[in-house]
Formats: C-alpha cells, sequence, structure tokens
C-alpha cells in the first residue's frame, strides 16, 4: 500500500486560479451584453480581437520565449483581453487593439514574471499606453447605434466627461441615461448597471471583498460633492461623476485585480481613497477628461509601500 | 451567534459518524504504549521485559516537568521495549505489552454509578489528576496537571470547556457529550474546584443542537456552569480562538491564556478527570472517531490507548480498497501516518481514511496575492509573505513578521486558490525562527 | 533675462554641496585600507563558507587575526590564502583540499518508496514532518536542498538514483550543502591523493535487519570492515561504520569486506576483474559511478 503523506492541512476548499478568473469573466457578461446592445459589431469585434490577441501573445511568450508550460488555461490572459478591450472605444481599428494587447500581456504583465508578478494591471497598461500612442483613435467615442450603425464609421461624438470638460456641467447627459448607458464612451464601461450586476455577483461568489470599489464610491461621492457645493456650475454633481466614464468598470474589475492591489483590508481601503481623490483630480484639473486609468495604476505603484507598511490587525494587539 | 473575531474558514463538516453509539473497542492481541505520549519528554519506563502488568498498572514516570505518567491500558506481559514507527513518522520508544485476559487494579471504582460530591481537596485533585497521567485530549496533549497549576502571580478568573470539534469528520467529543453529560458536568465542576473558579463556559459550535440542547438542561443543576452555543467556523477550537469567542477576550501575542484569566480544557480531559477524581482511573482509554468517506461503519469507539489503528479499522469495516492517505486526528490539523500499525496514543481523537482522490493536493500555482490568506488567517498575520519569507530564509523579517504567533491551524493553505503550500513553509520557518529566539535567550 | 531661478538653483546647489561635505567629514567610518585589498583578492560568492558573513566579514577577520592558521577560504583555496598572505604580510598555511561527499547510495533501485511524499519539494520540511518516502528514516530524501543552496552548481540530483551527486571539479567545499541537509549526510572529506578516497555510502544507525531490509545497500553495522582495517580508521557507532579519513591508508581492503557494498571508493584504477569474486558485480557498478 503506497499511501500519500503530506503535512496538514489534508483538505482544500476547491477555489483555484481559473475558478477566479472565470468568475471574474462571468460577472463582466451583463456589461458585454449592454456593450452589444448599445456598440453593436464594433463591440463585439474589438473584444474578440483583443481577447485572441492576449492569449496568443501569453502563449507564445510563454512558449517559445520563457520555454515553460503554457498556462492561458487559467483565463488571466482572457481577462486581460476583455478588460482591455472594454477599456477602448468601439471603432477602434483592429491593428491598434492588437497593439494594445500586445503592450499590455508582453510589456504589462509577462516583463514582470507572468501572472501573480505584475506590478501594474496589465490591461490598463495597454490601455494607456494606446491613449498616449494613438490620442485621436482613443478619444473619438461613437455614438451608441446598436447593431444598426457599422464598425468603423460609426457616427461619434463626445463623452459625458470630456462635453464637461469642454462646456461646463449643462452639457451632460440625463442621470437615468447614464444609468442604463445610453452615452459615448468605451466600450465595456457604459452601462453602470451592467457593472453593478457584475459587483454583486462578485460579493456573492466571494471572489471580491467589498472594500475597494466601496472606498472608491465614497471617496468620489464625498470629494466631488465638496467640489460641487462649492461652485455647482463647474462641477459636475457627485451622481454624475459615479455614473459616467470608467469609474465603474475601473472601480470593480480593475482595481480590484488580485495581484496589483493590497492584501490587507486597511490596506485596501487606504488604495480605494487614493484611486477616488487622483480620478477626481485628475478629472476637475487635469489636461485629460478622464482619470480613473491613471489613477488605478499611480496607486498600483503604491501597492508595494501600502503593503509593507500596512498590516492586518493582529490577534491579540495591544491598542497604543 | 459567538464565535471568533478575526479570519476563519468554514470547510464541509462530513460528520459522518454522528450520533453512532460509543462502541466499545475490542482488546488488541498486543498492545504498543508509547512512551512519548505527551508533549514534552517521553516518559522513564518503570517495567521490564516479562514484567506482569495490569490495566491500570503504572508502566512509565515523567521525565522532566512538562511530561506525564503512563499506565498500562490491557493486562499481561511486557513482550518488550523497543523502538516503533508512531504518528510522528519516526521511530520512537514504545513498550509492547502481550494482552492476557482483562484484570483491572484493584483501587479502580469500575461501577458505573455516577458521583457528584467532589470528595477531594483542591491539591488532591491536582495531585490526583497528575496520578493518573491526564493530559489534554484535544490533541496538543498538554499535561494538565501543569495546565492546572497556573505561574505564580496570576489568577484564573474563568475556565472554557472546548466542547466545539471544530475539525471536520471528528464526532468523539459530540457523541460524549450525549452519552457522558453528567459526567463531563461533574468533571466541570472538579476543574472548576482546582483552579478555584466559579464560573465555567461550555463553548459548542451549533452544528451540534442536541448536545447544546442536553448539556443545557443538565447544567441547570450545577452552579456557575453555563453552555455558549458558538458559530461554526474553523478554527474555533483553538484555544486563543475559543477565549475570544466565548468571552471576548484576545490573548496578546505570545502570552498564556491565563494572561486574561482564563483555562481551556478540553470537554474529553473533563471527563478523564472525572474518571481519575472520582473512580481513580488513570488515562489508558479514549473515545476515538473512526471515519472516511469511504469506510464501511464510521464509529465512534472507546478503545484502549496502544491499539494499533489497523485493529480498529477491522472493527469499523476494514480497511477500503482505495485508500489514499490515512491521518491521524482530523483532516486540518492531523497527522498523516505512513501505515495503519501505528498505535493509538493518548491523543489521538480520530482516524480518518482518505479515498485516493481526496489525497492528493492541488497542482501549485504562482502566488497571485488575492489575499484569500490574508483575510482566513485567524491570528491576522499574512501567510502569503511569511511562506515567502520562510522558503527564502529570510528569518529575522519572518520573526519581525509575527511568524511564531502563527497556530498552524492551515486555513491559509486550505483557502488558497492556487494550491500553495503556504502552512509547510510556515511551519518550516517557525522551527527555524523558534530556534534562533531560543538561541538568543539562551546568551 | 530672468536670473532668479538661475540664482535659486546657484543657492540650493551650493547648499547641498556644504550639507554632503559636512556630513562626508562628520559620518567618516575609519576602516583599515587592508580590508579593501583583502576583498578584492576573495572570489566575492558570499557563500558563507569559510564561517563569517560573507567575503567582507572574512577579510576584516583576516586583517584582524594574528596569523592565518585556520582561517581558509574554501572557494578560492590555498592560491587565493597565499595572496591574502601576500598582502598581509603573514605566512600562509596550506590546508588540506576538501570536497562534499553524499554518505548515502539508497538509489531507487535500492531503496524502494513505501509512501509518496506530496507536501512542498523541500527535504527540511519533508524532514520534519516524518523518516521519509523509503523505509530507511536517515537516508537522503531527495528533494534537493543541497542542490538549491549550492552557489557553484556542483551538485545535482542524478534523475535515474534520485539521490545528489557532486561535481568535483565545481565542489569548492564551502559547506553549504551540509548545512542545509536535514538528514546530515552530506560531509567535506579530504579529497585525497588524485582525489581518491574511500568512505562508508551510508548513514542508517537502524540495526542491521532492519536498515538492511529498507535498503539493499544500506551499512549494517556488521563490523567486518573495521575487523580487516589495519589502521585503525574504522569505527562502528550507533550501527554504522565511518571512516575516519584522516587515519585512512587507501588500501581499500574494507570495501571488498563489506557484504552490502555501503563502502565506496572513488577516483581509483578500475580493479582486475576476479572472477571468482562473487560481489564482482557489485564493484564493477561502484566503478562505473565513479566515472560519471
Amino acid at each position: 500500500m503506497n499511501l500519500f503523506v503530506s503535512a496538514s492541512p489534508h483538505v482544500h476548499s476547491g477555489d483555484s486560479v481559473e475558478k477566479n478568473m472565470y468568475g471574474v469573466l462571468i460577472a463582466l457578461v451583463p456589461a458585454f451584453i449592454a456593450s452589444l446592445y448599445f456598440f453593436g459589431w464594433g463591440a463585439l469585434i474589438v473584444t474578440l480581437t483583443s481577447v485572441a490577441a492576449c492569449v496568443l501573445c501569453e502563449a507564445a511568450i510563454q512558449k517559445f520565449l520563457l520555454k515553460t508550460k503554457v498556462q492561458v488555461c487559467d483565463g488571466s490572459a482572457i481577462l486581460t483581453g476583455v478588460l482591455l478591450a472594454f477599456n477602448l472605444p468601439s471603432n477602434l481599428p483592429i491593428w491598434i487593439v492588437i497593439v494594445g494587447a500586445i503592450v499590455a500581456i508582453g510589456v504589462g504583465k509577462m516583463s514582470f514574471g507572468g501572472l501573480g508578478n505584475n506590478v501594474f494591471n496589465p490591461a490598463l497598461v495597454g490601455r494607456v499606453f494606446l491613449l498616449i500612442s494613438f490620442p485621436v483613435q482613443m478619444t473619438t467615442w461613437p455614438r451608441p447605434m446598436g447593431f444598426s450603425g457599422s464598425y468603423l464609421d460609426a457616427e461619434t461624438g463626445a463623452t459625458a466627461l470630456s462635453l464637461m470638460k469642454e462646456g461646463g456641467a449643462s452639457n451632460i447627459p440625463e442621470t437615468m441615461d447614464l444609468i442604463f448607458g445610453q452615452m459615448g464612451g468605451s466600450l465595456g464601461e457604459v452601462s453602470a448597471l451592467a457593472l453593478l450586476l457584475g459587483f454583486a455577483f462578485l460579493l456573492w461568489r466571494k471572489i471580491i471583498t467589498w472594500h475597494i470599489p466601496v472606498a472608491i464610491f465614497a471617496t468620489v461621492a464625498i470629494f466631488s460633492g465638496i467640489l460641487y457645493a462649492v461652485d455647482p456650475t463647474a462641477y459636475m454633481s457627485p451622481v454624475q461623476h459615479l455614473f459616467t466614464g470608467g469609474l465603474m468598470l475601473g472601480a470593480i474589475f480593475m482595481a480590484t485585480d488580485y495581484v496589483t492591489s493590497p492584501m490587507s483590508k486597511c490596506g485596501m481601503i487606504i488604495y480605494g481613497i487614493g484611486i477616488g481623490i487622483l480620478t477626481i483630480v485628475i478629472r476637475c484639473f487635469g489636461a485629460y477628461p478622464e482619470g480613473v486609468s491613471f489613477a488605478i495604476l499611480i496607486m498600483n505603484a503604491v501597492t508595494p509601500l501600502i503593503n509593507t507598511y500596512v498590516k492586518p490587525k493582529l490577534f491579540g494587539e495591544v491598542k497604543k | 451567534m459567538k464565535t471568533f473575531s478575526i479570519g476563519g474558514i468554514h470547510p464541509a463538516e462530513n460528520k459522518l459518524s454522528a450520533h453512532q453509539t460509543i462502541q466499545v473497542a475490542s482488546l488488541p492481541k498486543q498492545a504498543i504504549v508509547m512512551l512519548g505520549q505527551s508533549l514534552g519528554a517521553p516518559s522513564t519506563p518503570i517495567v521490564a521485559k516479562g514484567d506482569k502488568v495490569k490495566v491500570g498498572t503504572l508502566l512509565a514516570t515523567p521525565t522532566g516537568f512538562v511530561s506525564a505518567n503512563v499506565h498500562s491500558p490491557v493486562s499481561g506481559t511486557v513482550a518488550k521495549i523497543d523502538n516503533v514507527v508512531d504518528a510522528s513518522g519516526y521511530k520512537k520508544a514504545a513498550i509492547f505489552i502481550d494482552v492476557e485476559g482483562d484484570e483491572w487494579e484493584e483501587s479502580i471504582d469500575r461501577s458505573s454509578d455516577l458521583v457528584k460530591e467532589i470528595t477531594l481537596s483542591k491539591e488532591e485533585i491536582l495531585a490526583r489528576v497528575k496520578d493518573c497521567g491526564i493530559v489534554g485530549l484535544g490533541g496538543a496533549t498538554f499535561p494538565s496537571h501543569i495546565k492546572l497549576a497556573p505561574p505564580p502571580g496570576s489568577k484564573a478568573e474563568v475556565l472554557i470547556i472546548n466542547a466545539v470539534e471544530c475539525e471536520p469528520y471528528l464526532t468523539s467529543d459530540h457523541q460524549l457529550m450525549l452519552e457522558k453529560g453528567e459526567q463531563i458536568l461533574v468533571g466541570v465542576s472538579i476543574l472548576m474546584k482546582a483552579i478555584d473558579v466559579n464560573r465555567a463556559v461550555i463553548g459548542i459550535e451549533n452544528n451540534k443542537p442536541d448536545a447544546i440542547k442536553h448539556m443545557q438542561k443538565l447544567a441547570t443543576e450545577y452552579s456557575g456552569i453555563e453552555i455558549c452555543p458558538l458559530k461554526v467556523q474553523y478554527p474555533q477550537g483553538g484555544e486563543k480562538q475559543l477565549i475570544d469567542a466565548t468571552i471576548g477576550r484576545q490573548v496578546p501575542s505570545g502570552a498564556l491564556p491565563i494572561a486574561v484569566g482564563a483555562v481551556v480544557q478540553n470537554v474529553g480531559t473533563a471527563y478523564a478527570i472525572y474518571e481519575a477524581v472520582q473512580k481513580n482511573k488513570p488515562l489508558f482509554e479514549r473515545i476515538i472517531t473512526v471515519t472516511g468517506k469511504s469506510v464501511a461503519r464510521p464509529s465512534n469507539f472507546l478503545a484502549r490507548i496502544g491499539t494499533p489503528f489497523s485493529e480498529l479499522i477491522a472493527q469499523a469495516g476494514g480497511l477500503p480498497e482505495d485508500t489514499g492517505k490515512i491521518i491521524g486526528g482530523g483532516p486540518m490539523m492531523g497527522k498523516a501516518l505512513v501505515s495503519i500499525d501505528v498505535p493509538m496514543t493518548k491523543g489521538s481523537s480520530g482516524l480518518l481514511i482518505m479515498p485516493t482522490l481526496e489525497s492528493q493536493r492541488a497542482k501549485m500555482n504562482n502566488c497571485i496575492r488575492c489575499a484569500k490568506c490574508v483575510s482566513a488567517c485567524p491570528m491576522g498575520l499574512e501567510p502569503f509573505l511569511l511562506s515567502k519569507l520562510a522558503g527564502n530564509a529570510i528569518w529575522d523579517s519572518a520573526e519581525k513578521n509575527h511568524i511564531m504567533d502563527c497556530i498552524e491551524c492551515g486555513s491559509c493553505s486550505y483557502t488558497c486558490p492556487s494550491g500553495r503550500p503556504l502552512l509547510d513553509y510556515i511551519r518550516l520557518g517557525k522551527g527555524k525562527v523558534g530556534g534562533i529566539i531560543r538561541a538568543r535567550n539562551a546568551k | 533675462m530672468d536670473y532668479t531661478a538661475i540664482f535659486v538653483l546657484g543657492i540650493i546647489g551650493a547648499l547641498a554641496a556644504v550639507i554632503l561635505f559636512v556630513a562626508a567629514q562628520k559620518f567618516k567610518v575609519v576602516e583599515d585600507p587592508r580590508i579593501d585589498e583583502v576583498e578584492a583578492t576573495l572570489p566575492g560568492a558570499n557563500c558563507g563558507g569559510c564561517g563569517y558573513p560573507g567575503c567582507r566579514g572574512f577579510a576584516s577577520a583576516c586583517v584582524s587575526a594574528s596569523s592565518l592558521d585556520g582561517m581558509l577560504c574554501p572557494v578560492g583555496g590555498n592560491a587565493t590564502m597565499a595572496k591574502i598572505a601576500g598582502v598581509l604580510g603573514m605566512e600562509a598555511v596550506v590546508a588540506e583540499p576538501k570536497v562534499a561527499v553524499v554518505r548515502c547510495n539508497g538509489s531507487c533501485l535500492n531503496r524502494p518508496k513505501v509512501n509518496t511524499f506530496d507536501g512542498a519539494k523541500s527535504c527540511a520540511i519533508a524532514a520534519s514532518l516524518y523518516g521519509g518516502e523509503t523505509g530507511c528514516a536517515f537516508g537522503c530524501l531527495g528533494f534537493g536542498d543541497c542542490v538549491n543552496v549550492c552557489n557553484f552548481g556542483a551538485i545535482f540530483i542524478n534523475p535515474e538514483t534520485g539521490l545528489p551527486e557532486v561535481d568535483e571539479e565545481k565542489c569548492t567545499s564551502c559547506g553549504a550543502c551540509v548545512k542545509a541537509c536535514p538528514k546530515l549526510i552530506i560531509e567535506l572529506r579530504k579529497k585525497g591523493p588524485k582525489g581518491r578516497r574511500v568512505f562508508v555510502s551510508c548513514v542508517n544507525k537502524d540495526k542491521g535487519a532492519v536498515a538492511r531490509k529498507a535498503c539493499s545497500v544500506a551499512c549494517i553495522g556488521c563490523g567486518k570492515c573495521a575487523k580487516e582495517c589495519q589502521f585503525e580508521a574504522i569505527k562502528i557507532e550507533n550501527n554504522v561504520a565511518y571512516i575516519d579519513y584522516e587515519k585512512c591508508r587507501l588500501c581499500r581492503k574494507c570495501v571488498e569486506a563489506c557484504p552490502t557494498g555501503a563502502i565506496h571508493e572513488i577516483g581509483f584504477p578500475a580493479r582486475k576483474p576476479k572472477t571468482e569474486e562473487p560481489k564482482e558485480s557489485s564493484v564493477e557498478k561502484k566503478i562505473t559511478l565513479t566515472k560519471e
């Protein structure tokens, strides 16, 4: 009889990297359906291209450069692909999407040593790279037309946030449109309702904890509320801040990325507050109309510092 | 519902042997009594080859301060004193006794009458506990007479009885409470007298509602004993977690429970103390759960110490064909055994047989820094970090990050989605850092 | 033009220079310059094989020592010690070169597995858990802690035997593997003339029958080798033989006397095959092993 011997514990929760990654992908389904409804073929083409490019790029790097086992089945590359696509306009030419995917996986993830070792959220690295390299294509947003509009020649318009930058608070869409997503923007970010549905799913499956998204929402609401109270004509209301741009997508799906967010609950809240403040600062005082991506990337860089100095509360720790 | 405040997990309970009446296991042909039955140094044998012993005859006396008496579980002849592979996986010294009949020492009261009245004084109780070789039966096997004698300058305020049985599969304490509730309560009263307190709390997880109800009904007749139902959460049976859950006090890092005025005893120990004090019966038998998904008859046995596990398995329906792992204790903190010939000791609370499919660990992946281990850790540590530091032999940093606070409950490894053996490395680190600290203190 | 910026930056620059100068003077650490010189001659592997924390630690110890007796950089060897002696103007003490020797021959073939270890692949962890995958609780666990600590790539696990093997060319006898092995199997032994060595490749302390049952090439502590040895180099203690390399004259009589083939010879030319010897095959095997 050949018994297995190992140290305790001898049972496991059955949780796995795959389960978490595919869980997040399931949580993104409502937002994807919403983006198909609003942007039609463009959303489908950009998402599929991005996912395929990310997966192929990771597989190629693992197989030919690192010469390790190809592990794209864990779903992390698919997730990066989907998140990258959700941050792009739906009329972006395919070749730009592919460039973004290669940068996201090649530079953002694999150059650090693959899953678990990257400092920055790979999808955001790809997105910011594209934003800086192709500012025109990256900021011409198609109007939501559904499947009636064509892919590349879609009618374009501005996002609520860029309208805000140009002409003050009076130009932005109705609040109900913001919640359902009837507005211009990246293909995955428009429908706040669909994203919140995904958030509920993530919490239910215990894939993420509430700390980071709630800290971001609260900070954005409070900080923008103060600005709005000071001058309602120059600044948007907190509700508009919460439901426009990539805030929902960023707070629920990008900031909560396991690898690049802090480990302790207290650290998560500090991280969320940092993202909230930076987002509003960039939106209201910076050159770009949208600041969530930059805010998350900056806080990604701060994460190791937070991990070093903010520790979870020890059992039996004496309060000083 | 009360529970401890930090972390915790809820593994599948799998209490297959619940409500199985305690069966008296048949006597072994040869009893193998390990000399190292308790925490601390192995005891010193006082019998030699060829000696005749009875049930309850003293076989070995303590070596050093932390050590306990060992009594014969059977009557017969000492065959040899030799080394045998025990649950630790290494060869240790043991006394082999060929069983002849079942003759008990006359001093033991074998009647089953309940003796409620406590006639012994505090000192006599402590002496009896020591003489009878009582150790903590929860698994740690710390000699009880030491635990009941608080260090000078400290005073116990409350006695906490651990009846949570938070380990999946195990049901021995549950069944003991259902069948020997009165005796346990007398045992608790004896313990209260021994440490001079007038309040005792029995913590029971609410996956045993019948035991809670039964004990609550009985406890009305005993002053100062309260039953505290607890939410099911592992590792509630950890001493520090149980104190936090029942009386809401957190034992500081590195301190003993007495620092917050608590003394914790296992419910099985309370029963053993009842038998020792009221019946003068040394600790030579205990309740053990033999269980597993593939086991024909998961059972609770009253078995003699020194019975080889193979004989217990035979009485539970035999070793299943598909056996991948055999665990002495529960699945979270038990030890995997290398053979079924290992003998039972005072600390054997269960014997779990796992089918091959469940015996192997999941494939190990990169740490994805999901922080689930941090959320699960009941001590508020960062298992991912400690494991990494221990793996890279960075001992000073591991010490600064409180590696010595780890209670080795295994919640981190259990919860890790990447299947990383976090506790394996942390345990290694604890050993090394502990050695470094001892060396530093010795200077 | 606005000169304010130039003026302000200039002032800041000057101030910083003054602060740096003062700090450099005030916090200057006076160190014997010879430490740097000695350190320059060292290999810089920081392996700790000398017993000091890193090469610099060894260098400062050399400088403060009154004689170089007992000081050895195992990596650089006598050549480096001679250089250090030159720098410090002291006499070099020639030390006998040593090499790491793995004293276990319980290969997969000789020592069948009785269970499967499923924990983290680390000897230290396996050893703290139990006696190992085989019936022998003293032998090599084969998870390669020694390989992981070797800074010189001089030790590797042979996938066929599952045992570590030392590359004598690369081994610097720094002793890192000796410290890493939880079973204390690896020993630093005298390299010997022309690299010839005889040693007992077993550390099993079990009684003969038990040891033999677990492993076909175990030392059973029978003492035949000790009786054979004319130089009193072999001692049997705790059921296991040990050859003192200071006393051993490499006569190889013990190798032939050993009934289990636990005594190994390394670096000797192949023996003439003695057909009447029944143990011939095992001797042959050992010699081919040494050639690898």
